[in-house]
Order: C-alpha cells, then sequence, then structure tokens
C-alpha cells in the first residue's frame, strides 16, 4: 500500500527526511513542496558565496531528488497556494521543513534607524534570494558594527571586509558585488554578549576571519583574561572549540597594530542598550558592559552600570534567525520554533496526528548543515514507529490535490524545470568566470522554464498510484 | 582543510559520526573508520559527535602525511558506513583508557 509523505521546505533538513523515509520505506512516495522555483534553502541562500566547497552538499540533494519515489514541487507556497489542513487531509505523513526565515530582534531603542538591519536581510541580498532583491545597504559608511558571535555574524563581517576582487569569481549576487566594489567600509566591530569562551563561532570560521587581505583582526587584552569558570569550561575536554577559540583570540591580543587598509574588531561581555542618530540614521551604538555569573557553562550576562558606545554608521544585527508560525500549527513565539518531542509535533503536550518537523523550525537556528541529518533521522524514528497504527488517507486524495495545484495559472517547478534553471544560471555564470549567475527575480526564473514548454507538469508526479 | 579519524577511533567504532556526515564519506572496517577526504566537505559536522574525538581537521598536511594517506587509501577499498551502528564490546574500556 504506498504511502505519501509531503515535506514543505526544501532545505537540507527536508531532504535529509526525504533520504530516511526513502531508506526506511520501500513503498512510500514523497513531494516535497518549496515556495521559491529554486531548491536547497540556505545551503543556496545562507552559505556565504566564497565557500563553494559546502555547496558541494547539493550533490547528495540531487541524487535524493532523482529517485523516483521524489517529486520536486517548487513555486508552491504552503499556507498561500494550498493550506497546510489540505495537505494533512491527502498525506499519510506531513513534515514541516521549513527553517527560519526571519530575525531575531534586540529590542532595542534605536533599531529602527535608517542603516539598522539584521544580518538575514544582508545575507539574503548578497546571496540573491528573491525576497531581498531590493534592499539596499549604505556602504559608503566606514564603520560598521555587527552583533553577535556566530558563523552568521562572522560572515557579515567577512563579506563587508573582503576584498572585492577576491569575490568576483564567487557565486555572489552581481547586484551586490557591484555594491560591495564602491564600499567604503574599512572598520568592523564584531560584538558579543558574554566571553570569549561562551561565543559560537566554528573554530574554522574564526580563523578564517584572521585571513581576511589587507585587514588585521583585533582584540583588547582584557578582554581575553578569562575567569575560573570559563577556564573551566575551556579545559572540559568536550570542548575543544571553545578552547581553540580563546586561543586563537589571545593570539590577536599579542599582535603589533599592523598598517593596513581595514581593521576586524572582537569585543566581549557588550548588550545592546540603543541607537541613537539624528536625521533618522544609526550614527552611534551604545551597549552595555556585562559580567559574567553562574557556574561553568550556565555564564549568563549580567548587566553592569558601565555603557560603551562605538560611533558607527552602519548596523547589523546577527543574533540569530527565527521561524514563523504557519495556519494553526502550534507555535512556541519566545523560541521561533514549532513545539515538539524528538520532531513529533505537539499541542500543549499532545502530539499532533500525522504532523512532524525537522530542522531549524524544530531545534532553533544551531548547528551546521551536518547537524540536519542526525536530527532529520530522529525525526524519521518517531514516523517510522507512528505508522502502523495511523489511520491511511483516503484514496486519490494526493493526487487531485497535485492535479489541482498544477491546474494554477502559476507553473509547478519540477526536477526538469529546475534543471532547466539551473542550467541558464551556470552558463550565465561562465560569462562572467563564475560558478553560477543566479537568477534574483522569480518571474525571470519562471521566463526560463515557460518557453518551450510542453506537456502536462503533473506528470512528472506521476510516480504513484492513488 | 581535510578531516581525518585518528587512531582513538580503533577498538571503538561508536559512529556517532556518521549520521552527522551530510555527504556519507565515512568508511569503515571491522577495527575503526576512515574519511575519504576527496569526499569531504570540510562542513566539520563529525567533529564534536564523537564520543572520543577522534576527528580533527589538518591544517598542516606536511606533518600529517601518513594519517592523511591511511585514511585516503583505506576508504578506496573499504564500504561506506552512513547508518549508525552499536559501538565494538571493547568500546567502553577504550573510552575509558583515552580519558574520555
Amino acid at each position: 500500500m504506498v504511502k505519501h509523505a509531503a515535506i514543505v521546505g526544501s532545505g537540507p533538513s527536508g531532504f535529509y527526511a526525504a533520504e530516511a523515509l526513502l531508506n526506511a520505506l520501500p513503498d512510500i512516495v514523497i513531494d516535497m513542496f518549496e515556495r521559491l522555483p529554486t531548491p536547497y534553502g540556505l545551503v543556496r541562500s545562507g552559505v556565504a558565496p566564497d565557500h563553494p566547497k559546502l555547496k558541494q552538499v547539493t550533490l547528495v540533494f540531487d541524487k535524493i531528488m532523482r529517485s523516483e519515489r521524489f517529486n520536486f514541487l517548487g513555486n508552491v507556497s504552503v499556507g498561500t497556494d494550498l493550506s497546510l489542513e489540505a495537505l494533512q487531509q491527502s498525506y499519510d505523513i506531513v513534515v514541516l521543513a521549513y527553517g527560519a526565515s526571519t530575525d531575531r530582534k534586540m529590542g532595542v531603542l534605536g533599531e529602527g534607524l535608517t542603516n539598522s538591519h539584521s544580518a538575514t536581510e544582508f545575507v539574503g541580498w548578497y546571496n540573491g534570494h528573491p525576497d531581498f532583491r531590493d534592499c539596499t545597504f549604505d556602504l559608503s559608511q566606514e564603520v560598521a558594527v555587527v552583533v553577535g558571535h556566530g558563523n552568521v555574524a562572522a560572515d557579515v563581517a567577512r563579506i563587508l571586509l573582503q576584498p572585492p576582487e577576491d569575490l568576483r569569481r564567487t557565486d555572489i549576487a552581481a547586484h551586490a558585488l557591484e555594491v560591495l566594489a564602491e564600499s567604503k567600509i574599512r572598520e568592523v566591530h564584531l560584538v558579543g554578549r558574554r566571553g570569549p569562551a561562551q561565543a559560537k563561532f566554528t573554530t574554522r570560521e574564526l580563523r578564517g576571519l584572521g585571513l581576511i587581505p589587507q585587514c588585521q583582526a583585533l582584540t583588547h587584552g582584557s578582554a581575553v583574561t578569562l575567569g575560573p569558570a570559563c577556564e573551566l569550561e575551556i579545559a572540559d575536554r568536550l570542548n575543544i572549540n571553545a578552547l581553540q577559540n580563546v586561543e586563537f583570540f589571545r593570539g590577536l591580543c599579542d599582535a603589533a597594530e599592523a598598517q593596513v587598509a581595514r581593521k576586524l574588531i572582537f569585543h566581549f561581555c557588550l548588550s545592546p542598550e540603543r541607537l541613537e542618530g539624528e536625521a533618522g540614521r544609526v550614527e552611534r551604538f551604545v551597549f552595555r558592559r556585562n559580567t559574567l555569573r553562574g557556574n561553568p557553562f550556565e555564564q549568563a550576562a549580567a548587566p553592569t552600570e558601565e555603557l560603551f558606545g562605538i560611533d558607527c554608521g552602519l548596523v547589523f544585527g546577527s543574533i540569530g534567525y527565527r521561524g514563523q508560525p504557519l495556519e494553526r500549527v502550534p507555535f512556541d513565539f519566545r523560541r521561533g520554533v514549532v513545539p515538539n518531542r524528538k520532531g513529533r509535533v505537539e499541542c500543549d503536550g499532545t502530539a499532533v496526528d500525522g504532523l512532524y518537523v525537522t530542522g531549524w523550525l524544530k531545534r532553533g537556528p544551531t548547528g551546521i548543515i551536518g547537524t540536519n541529518r542526525a536530527d532529520s533521522i530522529e525525526t524519521v524514528q518517531q514516523i517510522l514507529e507512528d505508522l502502523p497504527s495511523r489511520t491511511p488517507r483516503p484514496q486519490g486524495g494526493r493526487r487531485q490535490l497535485v492535479e489541482s495545484i498544477s491546474r494554477r495559472s502559476a507553473p509547478v517547478i519540477g526536477l526538469p524545470e529546475w534543471l532547466k534553471i539551473d542550467a541558464a544560471e551556470c552558463a550565465m555564470g561562465r560569462q562572467a568566470n563564475k560558478p553560477r549567475e543566479k537568477f534574483t527575480r522569480i518571474p525571470d526564473m519562471i521566463n526560463v522554464v515557460s518557453q518551450g514548454r510542453a506537456g502536462n507538469v503533473s506528470d512528472c508526479c506521476g510516480a504513484s498510484a492513488g | 582543510m581535510p578531516h581525518v579519524v585518528t587512531d582513538n577511533c580503533r577498538l571503538c567504532l561508536f559512529t556517532d559520526c556518521v549520521e552527522h556526515c551530510p555527504v556519507q564519506c565515512f568508511h569503515a572496517d571491522g577495527e575503526r573508520s576512515y574519511i575519504d577526504p576527496d569526499v569531504c566537505i570540510d562542513c566539520g559536522a563529525c567533529i564534536p559527535a564523537c564520543p572520543v574525538q577522534a576527528i580533527h581537521e589538518v591544517f598542516e598536511p606536511d606533518a600529517e602525511r601518513e594519517l592523511l594517506e591511511l585514511n585516503k587509501e583505506r576508504s578506496r577499498t573499504l564500504p561506506t558506513i552512513s547508518v549508525k551502528r552499536s559501538p565494538l564490546p571493547s568500546a567502553a574500556a577504550r573510552q575509558a583508557e583515552l580519558g574520555f
């Protein structure tokens, strides 16, 4: 008896859930719904353009897409083009894997001033995500402040400070490269709420910040003096990342100040207090100094009376991506996730029949690409446990749903259509010595597909009966 | 820079790492695992997963030539492992011996 699963979202967690389901159930057919015409989620629109090797993970996703029991349905928005309720009625299993697309706000006065942005917008913009195509960033400013000590903040700082020449041959969006080529930014401050031992950077990314051409990374010596609890944290053999991070920061303290064009300065134990500026624009970022209190591994930032200001013209908040609610699905507004136990969606502690969640929407915006694989495997474990006792969906429901989507005027982008878009991007890239030149507007993507289209798109979903 | 599995894995084979790997670059025999450096995308997800820290990133390839070669060669002939298995019977003792 063929089972049907719907996966909402086409990033790593969605693909790994598909992989685990395809491996475990020989008779399952999976429909993956993606709002954009293009797949891969943050691997396409989040991973920095100067990290091309990481993007090779899409080869794994491509293999999954080619399975006869898998259908990609791009340009279909669950919640807009079809309801989640319709999915739940038509599919035996529904997995929410649509990630975290908005940002956690700092929540301070002045956050709305011009030239105050979220990292989410900037990253989406330089990576050519259609939602952020028309954002503008004033890179005529000389000093920028990035709030956050994680890999996303590191990416923002690095893209701001990297010589534009070094980005020219990457898949960075052309409109962003143009703006970055004229950038006057010469100083970026990377500010964290807690100490060097609690910084969330992967050591590798941190080291990368020390290798930016014509840029010196700095920090103040006193900032890297650790308290006893932090010393205990980095002495823990399982906390190697923190130890290596601290070693990196300590290495910065001893360096003589070099004569270079650009500087990257790390600050610790500072929390945003407010943004100030005349004429509606950011001119100064006021922070409150913290001390660290509590047991090792539970070090919390406690505010002091002391304020510390940085004069600047551009601000990026990078304190976490955040999930968004969908229709009537239970949602934890504090954490920005769907409440769940190991991936089973829960409403007030009771499992919601047939509804699962994986990836950042499940656990919050943590980890790296591979983290999602183990996460999705866990979610699929729960699915497999529940499946025998679930009432099968009525016959024909799924086929009807897919056919009704195919009858819309906006085309469904299946695998063949995506491959056309992919080929067009690569061809444009070759002209510019780049791996690809991304389309940044959805109508342009649809255009590629509409030219010379023949046949019924729902053929792509002909892989199953019922 | 390439990631490698060290001798810490021998007699353990916890295999927690394999489920974190996005590209299935792990290979294993009955004793320990290896990373195929040509498939590894340097994402680093496997490193914190190992209970005995048997994986690290190689920053100076010349200093770790033998270990890199071993991982590369064994990956040629051994099957991939992408699903976690139970650790070897000797794993607990080996973990203690390594100080974890």
